[in-house]
């Protein structure tokens, strides 16, 4: 436990004699006020969250049981959903998209250790370098998407227009059902390597440099004091960049719904972006059918958040 | 250090290091240095074909003017800020108080509230998107900018519950018993003791929230439907939609979207990264 500093110490002796003027509180009050105080700092944030987050979760399992419009009434269907799903060629393509998204996405966790490893020096300006090269990140995923649907444009785009010079055929990348998917992943890695970058650039800026000299005294180099020294230093920051990562995969919807709207023939579509087609499209509400995709995706979720959390609590029993 | 520093390193390392690092740099930022490019020419340049060369002319001015002129993205963003400030303020005053209940008081259900909102932070919004939808809808908040800002409280509310009750667990908590033993009440504590140290988190925190809520589009498309409350994503999504082919001012569209974070982030540097990184050292 660190000792107080002087200045705190001041700031306590101010605020004790301000409370003392005040004693004129309710003896059940006084009692238990350290057992109500948590409890009513919670409420205003727990009430808010409860009702936005929480609930509409177990509202969302609910509704999936249901054949629903979202206006009229809504007709007990109990699995209907479900088994439907079973037979949807839109929601095989949706979920071997998302697959293909949370494995190309992890990319950015060593891509991200790449560039931060390039970046890791202290030359002149390369504070400067260092957020330009972070600069995608903060970018809205609806401007990544516009960037790269006129980086990719037929015509005019600058990759096809590279593509074409090196091997004389143009493709039209976004239009192309065997590239859109890849192409919309690239476009979601630019700012997700910069994120991962970030992390380990911190990382990086707080590793023991005594134990760094030590393995260099022993002789090590290269790829085995990065894989022995230095990774297993990094592991906090791996750990969040995986878990950043994971959630951004599961969570794309922009770059989908921007670059290609699911085309073509939804081909790019995404559980995600699935989801909000068949319960908010124009071919009709269907609220139900809707809710049981996003509860598969939330399973899928789970999966990850549970593993999370495990780590934490252990983390927190240590502690 | 590692990788061992350039300036120990052979001579041609280190100019080799100093000739990549621009390239390198220009290379990864070349789609949006192709953008804003674009922004800048005129739209003679698009119609003759010439798309990567110099533009002809500079006409940043007039297609920068054209965008805010003939189309309604100053309002949008106007929109975006009314969304943005209040979420900020609403999210980020909320977790300094569950934030502090979480980090100061020990009680059976401390861990099991903190991790309720930890994972309702990292799930799919797409499970909460038809039960919000409903619920803003029947509170007559459906296509109204507030009922955009109550949503994203809530949900920020989350992520800097665990933010701040992280930031206060590693305060001196020595600090928080004496004011005890002198009798001050815990709301005084909060206000007078704890508050005042919490201002690196409020200022790293309010940041994020800031680029989270500007950048958020889901939500946008899902709680608004008319101009009148649609924040600047939405309305660039729409707008590309009526500028088919005009790329210029697409492009122009696109950068004045992105430019309230990208300043934010530039001023606001150390705390935006200090934010991020949480955990990335200790975790």
């Amino acid at each position: 436990m660190p000792a107080l500093s002087s200045a705190q110490i001041k700031i306590l002796s101010k605020v004790a004699a301000m409370s003392s003027t005040v004693s004129a509180t309710s003896g059940f009050w006084k009692r238990n006020q350290q057992r109500l105080a948590p409890w009513l700092f919670l409420a205003p944030g727990m009430i808010m969250f409860s009702i936005y987050v929480i609930i509409p979760i177990f509202q969302s399992i609910w509704i999936s049981f249901y054949d629903w419009d979202g206006l009229g009434p809504k007709t007990w269907i109990g699995l209907g959903n479900y088994v439907e799903l079973l037979d949807d060629e839109a929601f095989y393509t949706s979920l071997k998209n998302n697959i293909l998204w949370l494995v190309l996405y992890l990319l950015a966790v060593p891509a991200g250790l790449a560039v931060a490893l390039f970046l890791n020096q202290t030359v002149t300006g390369i504070r400067l370098y260092k957020s330009l090269f972070f600069f995608p990140f903060v970018i809205s995923q609806v401007v990544v998407g516009l960037i790269f649907t006129w980086f990719y444009a037929p015509d005019f785009g600058l990759l096809s227009a590279l593509i074409k010079t090196l091997t004389g055929q143009s493709i039209a990348i976004l239009a192309d059902e065997r590239y859109v998917t890849l192409g919309i992943i690239a476009a979601g890695l630019w700012p997700q390597i910069a994120y991962c970058m970030i992390l380990y650039l911190t990382g990086l800026n707080n590793i023991n440099p005594e134990q760094v000299e030590a393995a260099r005294m022993d002789g090590a180099r290269g790829w085995s004091l990065l894989w022995n020294i230095i990774l297993p230093q990094l592991g906090p920051a791996t750990f969040i960049a995986i878990v950043v990562t994971v959630i951004g995969a599961l969570r794309s919807f922009d770059l989908v719904s921007i670059m290609t709207d699911g085309g073509p023939y939804g081909s790019s579509r995404v559980l995600s972006f699935y989801m909000y087609e068949q319960a908010l499209s124009e071919y009709g509400y269907r609220m139900g059918y809707g809710a049981a995709i996003a509860v598969v995706l939330f399973m899928i979720m789970m999966v990850f958040i549970t593993l999370f959390i495990v780590r934490m609590l252990m983390r927190e029993r240590h502690a | 250090m590692f990788p061992t520093p350039v300036q120990k390193a052979a001579p041609w390392v280190r100019h080799a290091y100093t000739i990549i690092l621009p390239i390198a740099l220009i290379l990864w930022l070349l789609p949006l240095i192709g953008v804003a490019i674009t922004s800048v020419r005129p739209s003679a340049d698009l119609a003759a074909g010439n798309y990567f060369g110099i533009p002809s002319r500079f006409a940043g001015i007039d297609n920068y003017t054209a965008v805010f002129r003939d189309s309604p993205i100053g309002w949008y963003i106007l929109n975006s800020f009314k969304v943005t400030i209040p979420t900020v303020i609403g999210a980020v005053g909320l977790a300094c108080l569950s934030g502090f209940a979480l980090a100061v008081y020990k009680f059976r259900a401390n861990l099991l509230i903190f991790f309720l909102f930890v994972a309702g932070n990292f799930i799919p919004f797409q499970i909460l998107m038809v039960p919000v939808r409903d619920m803003t809808l029947r509170a007559g908040l459906y296509d109204s900018i507030s009922g955009l800002v109550l949503f994203h409280i809530a949900f920020q509310t989350g992520f800097c519950t665990l933010f701040m009750r992280n930031f206060i667990t590693s305060l001196p908590f020595a600090l928080i018993e004496s004011a005890r033993v002198e009798g001050v009440s815990e709301w005084r504590i909060f206000r007078y003791i704890v508050l005042p140290l919490m201002r690196p988190a409020i200022a790293a925190l309010s940041v994020l929230v800031f680029t989270f809520i500007w950048n958020d589009y889901f939500w946008a498309t899902v709680l608004v439907q008319g101009q009148h409350a649609m924040p600047v994503t939405a309305g660039l999504y729409s707008l590309n939609g009526q500028w088919i082919a005009a790329w210029h001012l697409v492009s122009a569209g696109s950068i004045v979207a992105a430019m309230p974070p990208v300043l934010m982030f530039f001023l606001m540097q150390k705390h935006f990264i200090a934010g991020l990184t949480l955990g990335a050292t200790k975790g």
